[in-house]
């Protein structure tokens, strides 16, 4: 039967009397080809000495002579130092400490280089503060080799030279006739550059320094500052907690710049049979409320509200305030929990308001709580809102003759920057200190290029009152650049460089210059030295005048908007970094972008959707956030667990200055950050249109199986292992049998018992979700980035992921009582239904994380099915990957049940159509010359760092010793500062690996299918 | 039969009495070869002192800041008695920082001549030694040995012939006498011919051979002769393609000219300089380390120039001035040989060309073999020690890394490493030797990943 149908591909088609579409349809090409005046001239042709016999003969002499060509090997030179640095040996490793301060992140670290060029960051374990980094500190190695950066310094946005630059900056200062020179900065917390700011003050007389944070504490430094007379901020150490209870406070992530996340898995581990209690009251599913015990979604203002409470009934004082029934209970079973603990139990908050704060250290102090550490506070952030806003009213003025920016961009991350660019327009000299022309640079008439942090002799910072971390630069600047601290220094007309001015400025605490430089830290005794120039801008309130503050807290008729900043980008400072932009969220696992987080509730009254397509991405609706003025246009992503009637946006996106085009992902939600405040109300509204989400799991449960083994602390209290850890089994001539007896295996067995056996811990309890060691990964093993269209075809490439899994209903056991409660097909208990439902999460769901990366079986089902065996076992338990045998069937991975084989689907070094960083040589610099940079077509995976297990043993055998416990590590177990991935040799007896995999809560991932692994879980326990 | 055994004896007798004179004439030249450009030792003594001695002493003393003939870290020394007053020298050389300091005119100038490098004091040096090391210096120069060749070579029989133009003369000697003995040949056995024809002998044997089949055609017939070499031929053939697939993208063999001719001969070999002194990062890294300019400038400060002996050899064997490329190590590193300093401008690393190139995807590791393992460096790299141009040895395959591995036994006794795994595999295994295969050595993930 004919059809009638009329297929079309365009409207235009349908008028068939539109000529275009005639000739379109007539012709096979839309503009003729010329091949008349190629060929048709007769008398070219003619005349033309080449016949076609020659033609012939030449293609086949350049084919042939191409081919011949081709059979040279090519010449490889090798080029010596002249002179050698004594302390290089080609080949091996050098480390420094140093400490990066980027405004946003502070952190004592260890720099690996290699052959001069910074290739890793690790920890510096022998810290005694903040010795640990997070993603973006690891990260931030390839921040140092990002081609976007400026070259030289700019005068007029043009490059120029730093002659011409002091010369006329100089003379410009001195015409200043008494009005402001205004230095905007980040917290550097850095003695000596305070000392270079008072140098500068004692050479132009009317000098104002302004400490802005980009994503800044105010409320937390205010009422610290009200209360204890320092402009810092309490420190937390929760080793030893017993109870912790957060409001809004996402202190295992990023709040009050984190850190804390290594003190918090140290109590969450049970030992002794106890472990911490968590209870977290918020909005957003943030890190904290994750790995919180209980979780209870709360909006802004009822969070003030259950402070209020919580507050009345430790300390005093009457809150009137209206909870729900339920909240009001848990509040009541809080309270009690919180003075039972006593100084083992701790309040937080993240509320940006300076009352709230101020009650929380009130509590805090009520309850004499060993954890806050209020006499040494962390000195990372000093900024002040308001201090900042009055600037902006000086610029408007006219009262401001000169204005030096460094480290911050006000106008990509000031809320009101209209303002800002108008104001600043008013300046007569505007000079920005920034290591690439961003918005405020542009704006700016001169740019003293700044090198990156590992290029430079960065200061000394004291992160937290005593401890100073120092920075020394571990690779000679790779552009023009001088720092900002250099450059004070010789504009207040001083001769000396930075590095001698650190130097005694250090030295005079009485530390040695050398050993504080090694060990990259110094205990310092010297006196604080605080930002005294907003202390204007902070009022002292009584705290029953705080309290009935936030009593009186009204909900807002619209949403309420909390504005968070991800694990990955942060508050926006490496916004130019494509691991960090394809480093997953944690909760969200996306990747590439910022959206509106909302609740499945308030999504269905908007008419909100979110959809898994064909191809396995996520599509989701667009919707506008209206707040007096600003109005943005963004994805939604339904997030389970969030508070009804709120919405989050994570901040940091939205860069578009002098950033790569691929890396200019996202909205920029700075706009909604009034005042420097998180919390928001705002209007939202249904945009529709189709946004494509890259996400990196499209499953966000269990389905009530038991990936993720989990208990609470009374079950496990019990010590029976049969409960909380049963070995699963299967059916032997109809007998019951363990899936560890020898008695259901097929294979055959290694015999390991001599030399090393690796094994790899990672425990659940202590895995936060951080993200670090998925970065670490990248480093070490030159994973490469595939950006944002080949995540959303799941064609990512991390060899190490950190699954994350929701439960379908308040928790994992429920979920797994409902699937062992399914009675036939259909009906209330059917499976049918019952398997749908358990798809779902729940709108308040237990959360867990799990790391996930080869996981090394010793019966590997990937070695069995590969064709040309380049997939084989090693003895050390490690499974080995030669990736020139590959051929790329692709069996492997379809064989194996953990799914964490990647295949490369393009060349993704050297190839401009992935231009992130190994396709330039800058960017290239940070590859790690011990381990293949995989080609097209070719299966990689984890290798347990083989190429670090291999080194550990050498340098035994170079020194003729045994390998004590604690030497052999990974990646991601040195990134692991909170202790769950741990790593080491079984055959050692006395190692902790070995402890641990003796231990009762000692799991395999995926147990029944017998693939006995040499990674093993640690069952999660809660304290419920 | 008579006739062929003459032919063949006299043949012979050529041959030989060629190579023995050849070998002799080479043998004089060795000897030759060994004079170079120091004085022509114990000459009689000028002045008081025993020039032997003093040649001892200075060789022990002196030589790594003097030379005789040129300026080095310290003045050239050659007649250094007739500049200075012998007491002085006495003085200075025992204790020169004390004669500067004592405001010795001359003493100062001397000093702030050579960049202010203080010379070091030699108290244990008595006059008479002094003596001696100044009746050293004083020797008269050598005339170059060619001259001295010229004056008393003659003819190959002459002791101390050394130049090219003898070798041409006994050459031609040689290729006359050749001539010589083929003309007699010929009239010998012309005259025997005449001889057997006068006496009805018959020479000529090939006229009454029978007409007989061509052997190949013969062979053509065999149709199994045909096919079995057929078979043959494409097994050989088969074979030997085989081989020059296999061996493409291999460098066995490489000898890539260098920007600088470095003639490991003699650094290795004559001057027995241990490997890993310049290549010293093979006992700690995977790399051996091509050396920077810096290790060379540690003896070549004060090495300017080769032996003339060396010298010759260079221009004779490999057509190299080796005294050039020191000057290209000079120009590098910005080193000026005049004032005994670097200049401090612009220096030029050197390119050079890499021999050994693993592919990427292996991992080798020097010192894993050189420290843990032990192996001498020539077991891969071959007698490096006579090479003057550097070539690749080994093949560098995956085979050829295999078989070693699985041929060489790990020394588990004497490596405090293996202490556990030597205890409790002794127990397993009695005293059975393990090789590296046993221990895991051919595992994929050891080299790639």
């Amino acid at each position: 039967m004919a059809t009638t149908k009329k297929y079309w591909k365009s409207t235009a088609q349908l008028d068939e009397s539109n000529e275009v579409v005639k000739n379109l349809e007539q012709n096979e090409f839309a503009a003729p080809i010329p091949t008349v005046e190629f060929l048709g001239n007769d008398e070219v042709m003619e005349e033309s000495s080449t016949t076609r016999r020659d033609f012939l003969k030449y293609v086949g002499f350049s084919t042939a002579a191409a081919s011949l060509a081709a059979c040279e090997g090519p010449v490889i030179y090798s080029v010596p130092y002249v002179n050698q640095p004594e302390q290089i040996i080609p080949g091996m490793a050098n480390y420094y400490a140093t400490t990066i301060a980027d405004g946003y992140d502070f952190a004592s670290i260890l720099v690996k280089t290699r052959e001069g060029r910074p290739i890793k960051i690790e920890s510096n374990k022998d810290a005694k503060y903040r010795g640990h980094a997070n993603a973006r500190v690891h990260a931030s190695v390839l921040s140092l080799y990002d081609n976007n950066r400026l070259k030289t310094p700019l005068v007029k946005g043009v490059e120029s030279t730093w002659e011409t630059l002091d010369k006329e900056v100089s003379q410009k200062l001195n015409e200043l006739n008494g009005k402001t020179l205004a230095v905007l900065t980040q917290t550097f917390a850095s003695p000596s550059t305070m000392a270079i700011i008072d140098m500068l003050k004692a050479k132009y007389s009317n000098v104002r320094h302004v400490t802005y944070d980009t994503v800044g504490e105010n409320g937390a430094l205010n009422a610290f500052e009200a209360k204890y007379g320092v402009r810092g901020l309490a420190d937390y150490d929760f080793t030893d907690a017993e109870t912790i209870v957060s409001i809004g406070a996402d202190f295992v992530g990023n709040w009050q710049g984190g850190g804390f996340d290594k003190g918090y898995s140290a109590s969450r581990v049970p030992s002794n049979k106890s472990m911490s209690h968590h209870v977290q009251f918020e909005s957003n599913m943030s890190l904290s409320g994750a790995n919180a015990d209980l979780r209870y979604p709360v909006t802004p203002t009822e969070q003030k509200h259950i402070l209020a409470s919580l507050y009345s009934k430790l300390v005093g004082g009457a809150a009137n305030v209206s909870l729900s029934d339920k909240v009001a209970k848990v509040v009541e079973q809080t309270a009690q929990k919180l003075s039972k603990a006593g100084s083992k139990a701790v309040v937080l908050c993240g509320l940006p308001d300076q009352a709230a704060q101020q009650l929380v250290l009130a509590i805090n102090e009520k309850l004499n709580s060993s954890i806050v550490d209020t006499s040494a506070p962390i000195m990372t952030r000093q900024g002040n809102r308001l201090a900042v806003d009055q600037l902006v009213k000086e610029m408007q003025s006219g009262s401001v003759g000169a204005l030096f920016v460094a480290g911050v961009d006000p106008i990509y991350s000031y809320d009101n920057s209209d303002a800002f660019a108008k104001a600043m327009e008013k300046v007569a000299l505007k000079v920005s200190f920034a290591s690439r022309e961003d918005l405020t640079a542009q704006k700016c008439d001169y740019v003293a290029t700044t090198p990156h942090y590992l290029e430079s002799w960065g200061g000394d910072t004291e992160i937290k009152k005593g401890f100073v971390s120092l920075t020394q630069p571990t690779i000679r600047p790779i552009f023009d650049t001088r720092q900002m601290q250099d450059t004070l220094l010789k504009w207040s007309g001083s001769e000396q460089s930075y590095k001698d001015f650190l130097k005694e400025t250090s030295t005079g605490n009485g530390a040695s210059w050398s050993q504080a430089l090694q060990d990259g830290f110094f205990m310092s005794t010297a006196s604080l030295q605080a930002e005294a120039d907003a202390k204007e801008f902070v009022a002292s309130v009584s705290d029953n005048t705080a309290l009935s503050s936030l009593v009186n807290s009204k909900k807002p008729s619209g949403f309420e908007l909390i504005l968070y900043t991800k694990t990955g980008l942060g508050d926006g400072t490496q916004a130019n970094n494509p691991w960090l932009q394809e480093l997953p969220d944690p909760i969200t696992r996306t990747t590439w972008d910022n959206y509106v987080t909302i609740s499945q509730k308030d999504a269905e009254q908007l008419g909100v959707e979110n959809e898994n397509v064909a191809n396995g991405g996520l599509n989701g609706n667009y919707v506008v956030v209206k707040m007096n003025g600003v109005e943005r246009k963004l994805p939604a992503l339904i997030q389970p667990g969030q508070a009804q009637g709120t919405i989050g946006i994570a901040l940091g996106y939205g860069k578009t200055a002098s950033i790569q085009s691929e890396m200019q992902t996202g909205v920029n939600a700075y706009p909604f950050f009034k005042g420097g405040s998180s919390i928001q109300a705002v209007t939202v509204e249904n945009a529709g249109g189709v946004h494509e989400f890259a996400c990196t799991q499209l499953q966000n449960t269990m389905m009530g199986r038991d990936i993720i083994r989990e208990t609470d602390l009374a079950t496990y209290i019990t010590g029976d292992k049969h409960e909380f850890n049963p070995m699963p089994e299967v059916s032997l001539n109809h007998i019951e049998t363990p899936v560890d007896s020898p008695d259901v295996d097929l294979w055959t067995s290694f015999d390991r018992s001599t030399g090393h056996h690796f094994n790899m811990s990672i425990d659940l309890n202590a895995c936060t979700g951080c993200g670090a060691c998925v970065i670490a990964c990248h480093a070490e093993n030159n994973v490469p980035v595939v950006g944002k269209q080949e995540v959303r075809k799941s064609r990512d490439m991390h060899w190490l992921r950190i699954d994350r899994y929701y439960s379908s209903t308040d928790s994992f056991e429920a979920d797994e009582d409902k699937k062992d409660g399914f009675e036939g097909l259909f009906g209330d208990n059917g499976s049918l239904g019952g398997f749908g439902e358990l798809e779902n999460p729940a709108d308040n769901p237990q959360v867990a994380f799990q790391p996930v990366m080869c996981q090394h079986c010793n019966h590997a089902p990937c070695e069995t099915v590969c064709p040309v065996a380049a997939s084989s076992h090693g003895r050390q338990g490690q499974n080995h990957m030669a990736y020139n045998r590959c051929v790329g069937t692709r069996y492997c991975a379809n064989n194996c049940p953990y799914k964490v084989r990647r295949f490369n689907w393009f060349l993704y070094n050297g190839n401009d159509e992935f231009d992130y960083h190994m396709n330039n040589d800058l960017g290239r610099m940070v590859i790690n010359p011990d381990v293949t940079v995989r080609s097209r077509g070719v299966m990689e995976k984890c290798s347990m760092c083989m190429q670090m297990t291999q080194m550990t043993i050498l340098e035994a055998k170079k020194d003729g010793r045994m390998i004590k416990d604690g030497e052999f590590a990974t990646a991601c177990s040195n990134a692991c500062s909170n202790g769950a991935i741990k790593f080491g040799d079984i055959n050692d007896k006395d190692a902790e690996i070995t402890k641990l995999k003796n231990s009762d809560r000692m799991y395999h991932l995926l147990e029944e299918v017998g693939t006995e692994p040499n990674v093993i879980y640690q069952v999660k326990v809660r304290n419920a | 039969m008579i006739k062929r055994k003459l032919h063949f004896s006299a043949w012979q007798f050529i041959l030989a009495s060629v190579f023995v004179t050849l070998s002799t004439l080479s043998a004089y030249g060795q000897d030759a070869a060994t004079n170079d450009g120091e004085p022509a030792a114990p000459v009689e003594a000028s002045g008081s002192g025993n020039a032997a001695a003093g040649e001892a002493l200075f060789k022990a003393n002196c030589a790594s800041c003097h030379k005789l003939y040129k300026k080095a870290v310290g003045p050239a020394l050659h007649e250094v008695s007739q500049k200075y007053d012998r007491e002085w020298l006495y003085s200075w050389i025992t204790n020169s920082a004390a004669l500067i300091a004592s405001g010795d005119a001359q003493a100062v100038a001397v000093y702030n001549e050579y960049n202010q490098t203080a010379m070091n004091a030699f108290p244990q040096l008595s006059n008479t030694d002094i003596d001696n090391i100044l009746a050293y210096t004083d020797t008269p120069k050598p005339a170059p040995a060619a001259a001295v060749a010229g004056a008393t070579g003659d003819a190959p029989s002459g002791g101390g012939a050394t130049d090219n133009s003898l070798n041409s003369i006994v050459l031609a000697a040689l290729a006359l006498i050749l001539v010589l003995l083929v003309a007699l040949l010929f009239v010998v056995n012309s005259t025997l011919k005449r001889f057997a024809d006068a006496n009805g002998i018959q020479t000529d044997f090939e006229e009454d051979k029978e007409v007989r089949r061509p052997i190949w055609k013969a062979f053509a017939e065999n149709q199994f002769l045909v096919l079995v070499s057929a078979v043959f031929l494409l097994l050989a053939s088969a074979y030997f393609a085989y081989g020059a697939l296999m061996s493409v993208g291999l460098d066995q063999g490489y000898a890539p000219v260098q920007p600088i001719h470095y003639s490991h001969r003699i650094h290795a070999g004559t001057s027995q300089i241990e490997c890993k002194y310049c290549h010293s990062s093979a006992r700690e890294s995977k790399h051996s380390g091509i050396p920077s300019l810096n290790v060379c400038m540690n003896c070549h400060k004060s090495i300017g120039e080769v032996a003339d002996a060396t010298y010759q050899e260079g221009m004779n064997e490999y057509g190299v001035d080796y005294n050039k490329e020191i000057q290209k190590l000079y120009a590098a590193t910005g080193w000026d040989s005049d004032e005994q300093a670097f200049t401090g401008g612009e220096t030029q690393p050197v390119r050079w060309v890499r021999i050994h190139n693993l592919p990427d995807l292996a991992y080798f590791n020097h010192a894993q073999h050189v420290t843990a393992g032990n192996i001498a460096c020539q077991q891969c790299h071959g007698p490096v020690e006579e090479m003057e141009v550097m070539y690749q040895y080994s093949p560098l395959t995956m085979g050829w890394c295999i078989n070693c591995h699985r041929e060489t036994n790990v020394d588990l006794a004497n490596n405090g490493y293996y202490e556990k795994i030597h205890e409790e595999l002794s127990k397993q295994r009695g005293g059975k030797q393990l090789t590296i295969a046993d221990l895991g050595g051919l595992e994929c993930g050891k080299c790639h990943y």
